[in-house]
């Protein structure tokens, strides 16, 4: 079931090694030689508009935080994870695994970016650039990249599109719920032939037409109603104002799929998932409840779908920028700076909240109105990519994250 | 740089410029390519879709009312279960409780209006895309069409508000089809004030916090002025609400490196506080006029506002709004970000500087004209390059099919999961910056998958009869490559060699 360590590679890569032929293979002897590397995994979760940190894991203890809130307080309802710090009620898969050690927050978390726009800041958190428009290729592209100097690694997206996070010279996978395609039957073959110098189409088909044929049983399990599962977080709005169950199935079978991929022979060992919708400017509070409700089964299906590979995956949920400190006056919040990111996997080590907690006093905010935050999001990805993936410092501050080294990778992880 | 010979010209203009060729449409064009695109521009705008006008106001008032039959309903529904199950409610003493349950009970299976209404809607929406989708299949002035969509996309209002979804055909038709080849003053205010713009980007809501509304609220009303939200039930906080101000300045105008700060976006949104829609409780706000644009003085934050530098007096109703939009419209910034937004969308990803550098002086020489605009695209020379820069979009994709198979295309109902599935959705763009531009986003390796079933569905039923060798040559003409041609005179059916032109390289391209 789970991919096995393929010893004419390691050989190849050992041999090759010994002649000192490829400086960067000498560079990182310990991971061509660690058998249990291939094995790694991390999935990226990008939650779009903004996600709200101050609902994903209230502050409740905090002492300003209802004040700043008023009725989109959540004191009452949150599920508890310390003396200060909650979660959003609807996150109940992921308190579980707070509570097993398996998942953590870092509740005071942003990019470099400081426009307040989603849409620069969404480029600034998939490129991993200091700043937008630099490179146009995403930075977890760019990981598969290097470490594909080492040993084979593949990436998936589910959909239709590929996140920006996954754009770049690695031809990633994606894939989305149809009818199946037959690889060897006539129009594909004479596409394959059509696009042999189409540097676009060509690597676009032929990955395509591997994953359909790997789809065949990555997604075997999950039975009817697949189609559902591309509807979103958008999809069910409405239905049912608690997060509609319809929704919930749909997107845990979301989860079951990447991480069906996942536990495929030589499956993808990295993934990316994008959910839209969090921009909650106005009716903050039944947004959220189903917007979080979708994340969580989501992140629910990826853990049970894993299966005996959860203990080597590590997930990470980010989003582009928090929400102002302060309640607009149209019952949600505005674009802001610090927001909370998930760590959730059976690799993590256990721990407390990750980075410090500027707290929400007046003089803490940022001006005077956001969370300040406290860590570099890239830090964050630089230690998960460091510890978990193998990847070295060097690439992670030049390569991976461009000029970052004033960056440090947040360690002890995993 | 080299200029093309008349008939690859030719068939750039139906192509690059255009939706597609139709049968026909390049030897048209040939005997004067830009003339053939020139001839498309015109001040009166973009053509309308067939189906006659429905008012936005009309389709947002439908919604409300239906929303608002839909909560009673379910309070309704609720008071049937409760009263229905035994141990929930106790029987009154002064209605036996069985005949009224049997009669609850017997209600729940009789047709629901309410859900007939939610699917009446959802029809409309249907009819609003396939008479837009109708309109670019069969047009004969391609080019004027896609710089239709292109400003659609640029203000971008989109279903995945469900409110917003009843109006993004009514709003391309009142307020951009009118203006694209007009002054791009007039174009953006039209965008911004209009009540699907105001909705999408929550401006209804948005109240000044030191305005008469928000005193009044303070001091214990239970209903807000208008009402207009969108959140259901009354605010008891009232206040600024800036999406607008923000995506106005980052997305339609300056762009993000336009030169403004978060105190510009604050200001500019107290500004626009006023601005709003009627609502159901009409006349509250001094205004009757359900769903239509309004101005609700009360809720208008009073004072100077400064924006980007520029002080704004006191002034009554939308002056300070129009006033920042006039100034903001004409910006040097906001030529060069949509200039080069043109660029991108009609030539390359990454378009060549001196292109851009001849739309901006077209633009700044006109005062923001958009006809000379248009032109200026059609006289570069940089716009014609033979080789093809652009992947189509899905719905591009689709629209140019329909036309090299000389159909009208595919009844909404199919068309709208064949979308879905390539990643564009029906009038339902993921966010206010609209659908992406780049290869990169549309060409991912499931996507190729999915066009290539979809090439294979639409040529088994669209052209059993007839020769797909000479249907590639009325699609793209002198761009027709010599491996895509032999390919397609040795399928082994029709159906599959107008599937391998729909799936070639340069058809997706263009």
């Amino acid at each position: 079931m789970n991919a096995p360590f393929n010893p004419s590679r390691r050989s190849v890569l050992a041999t090759a090694a010994g002649f000192g032929l490829t400086l960067q293979l000498m560079a990182v002897p310990a991971l061509a030689a660690d058998a249990s590397a291939a094995k790694k995994k991390m999935i990226v979760v990008i939650c779009r508009g903004g996600m709200d940190g101050l609902s994903v894991a209230p502050p409740i203890g905090d002492s300003e935080y209802k004040g700043l809130r008023g009725d989109l307080a959540l004191d009452a309802t949150a599920l508890p994870l310390d003396e200060t710090f909650a979660l959003h009620p609807q996150l109940s898969a992921t308190h579980a695994l707070a509570k097993a050690g398996e998942a953590r927050i870092v509740p005071a978390v942003a990019t470099p970016d400081r426009a307040r726009s989603h849409f620069e800041a969404q480029d600034v958190l998939e490129t991993g650039a200091a700043g937008v428009y630099s490179t146009s290729s995403g930075w977890l592209n760019r990981a598969v990249e290097t470490l594909s100097a080492h040993r084979k690694v593949d990436a998936i997206s589910i959909g239709p599109t590929a996140p920006l996070l996954l754009h770049g010279k690695v031809q990633t996978a994606s894939w989305s719920p149809g009818k199946g395609v037959d690889a060897e039957a006539r129009l594909p073959s004479l596409l394959q032939d059509l696009y042999r110098n189409d540097t676009l189409l060509g690597p676009a088909l032929a990955k395509g037409l591997a994953t359909e044929t790997m789809a065949k049983d990555a997604t075997a399990g999950l039975g009817g109603g697949q189609a559902a599962m591309m509807g979103g977080p958008t999809a069910k709005r409405g239905g049912g104002g608690q997060g509609g169950q319809p929704g919930r199935d749909a997107a845990k079978m979301l989860g079951q799929a990447v991480a069906g991929f996942m536990r495929e022979p030589n499956g993808p060992t990295v993934a990316a998932i994008s959910l839209d919708g969090f921009d909650s400017h106005a009716g903050q509070a039944g947004l959220l409840t189903q917007r979080l409700a979708y994340l969580d089964a989501v992140l629910d299906g990826v853990h049970t779908g894993l299966g005996s590979e959860w203990k080597n995956t590590v997930v990470v949920v980010a989003t582009e920028f928090g929400r102002t400190a302060r309640a607009n006056g149209t019952g949600g919040t505005d674009h802001g700076t610090g927001s909370t990111a998930l760590l959730l996997g059976g690799a993590l080590k256990p721990g407390g909240i990750v980075g410090d907690w500027p707290t929400l006093k007046a003089q803490a905010l940022y001006e005077n109105r956001d969370v300040t935050p406290t860590l570099d999001m890239r830090g964050l990805f630089k230690g998960v990519l460091a510890e978990h993936m193998g990847l070295d410092r060097a690439a992670l501050d030049n390569q991976i994250f461009p000029n970052s080294s004033g960056v440090k990778p947040v360690l002890g992880l995993v | 740089m080299p200029r093309p010979d008349p008939m690859m010209m030719a068939a750039i203009a139906a192509t690059r410029f255009g939706l597609g060729a139709r049968p026909g449409e390049i030897d048209t064009a040939a005997k004067d390519p830009r003339a053939f695109l020139r001839g498309q521009i015109r001040r009166s705008g973009a053509d309308q879709p067939a189906g006659g006008p429905v008012s936005s106001a009309q389709r947002l008032n439908d919604f409300r009312e239906y929303r608002q039959d839909k909560r009673e309903a379910k309070v309704e529904k609720a008071a049937d279960v409760r009263a229905a199950t035994p141990g929930l409610t106790p029987p009154s003493p002064m209605t036996p409780a069985d005949p009224a349950a049997a009669a609850q009970a017997k209600r729940r299976d009789l047709p629901d209006p309410v859900k007939d209404v939610g699917r009446m809607l959802r029809q409309d929406i249907g009819q609003d895309f396939a008479a837009r989708m109708t309109l670019a299949t069969t047009t004969e002035a391609g080019f004027r069409e896609r710089w239709a969509l292109f400003w659609a996309n640029h203000f971008t209002v989109s279903a995945t508000k469900a409110i917003t979804g009843t109006v993004v055909g009514p709003f391309e038709e009142e307020a951009i089809r009118p203006n694209v080849f007009g002054r791009f003053e007039d174009l953006l205010g039209a965008a911004e004030t209009h009540p699907a713009m105001l909705t999408y980007l929550d401006q209804i809501q948005s109240i000044g916090p030191d305005s008469q509304a928000a005193q009044f609220m303070k001091r214990g009303s239970p209903r807000g002025i208008g009402g207009a939200g969108g959140g259901g039930g009354f605010q008891r906080t009232a206040g600024l609400n800036e999406n607008l101000a923000r995506e106005i300045m980052e997305l339609h105008t300056v762009g993000v490196d336009g030169g403004y700060t978060q105190a510009d976006v604050t200001e500019f949104a107290r500004a626009m506080t006023g601005l709003s829609i009627g609502g159901p409780n009409g006349g509250r706000g001094g205004d009757g006029a359900y769903g239509v644009a309004v101005f609700r003085e009360p809720a208008h934050e009073p004072g100077v506002r400064t924006v980007m530098k520029v002080s704004y007096p006191q002034q009554g109703g939308k002056g300070q709004t129009n006033a920042i939009l006039v100034d903001l419209a004409a910006k040097p910034a906001t030529a060069r970000f949509i200039c080069t937004k043109i660029a991108r969308h009609f030539v390359a990803d990454d378009p060549p500087p001196a292109l851009v550098a001849r739309l901006e002086a077209a633009w700044t020489g006109s005062r923001g004209d958009l006809a000379r605009v248009a032109e200026a695209l059609v006289d570069a020379p940089q716009a014609w390059a033979p080789q093809p820069a652009k992947f189509k979009t899905p719905y591009d994709y689709l629209v140019s099919s329909f036309r090299a198979a000389d159909v009208a295309g595919l009844p909404f109902e199919r068309v709208a999961p064949i979308l879905t599935s390539l990643g564009q959705k029906p009038f339902s763009a993921a966010s206010p910056k609209g659908w992406a531009e780049d290869a990169p986003s549309w060409a991912a390796p499931d996507a190729i998958v999915k066009r290539m079933q979809f090439a294979q569905m639409f040529s088994a039923g669209a052209v059993r009869d007839r020769d797909p060798k000479q249907l590639a040559t009325e699609a793209l003409g002198e761009r027709l490559s010599p491996d895509t041609a032999k390919a397609i005179a040795r399928a082994e059916s029709r159906p599959e060699g107008f599937a391998l032109l729909l799936m070639s390289p340069e058809f997706q391209r263009r």
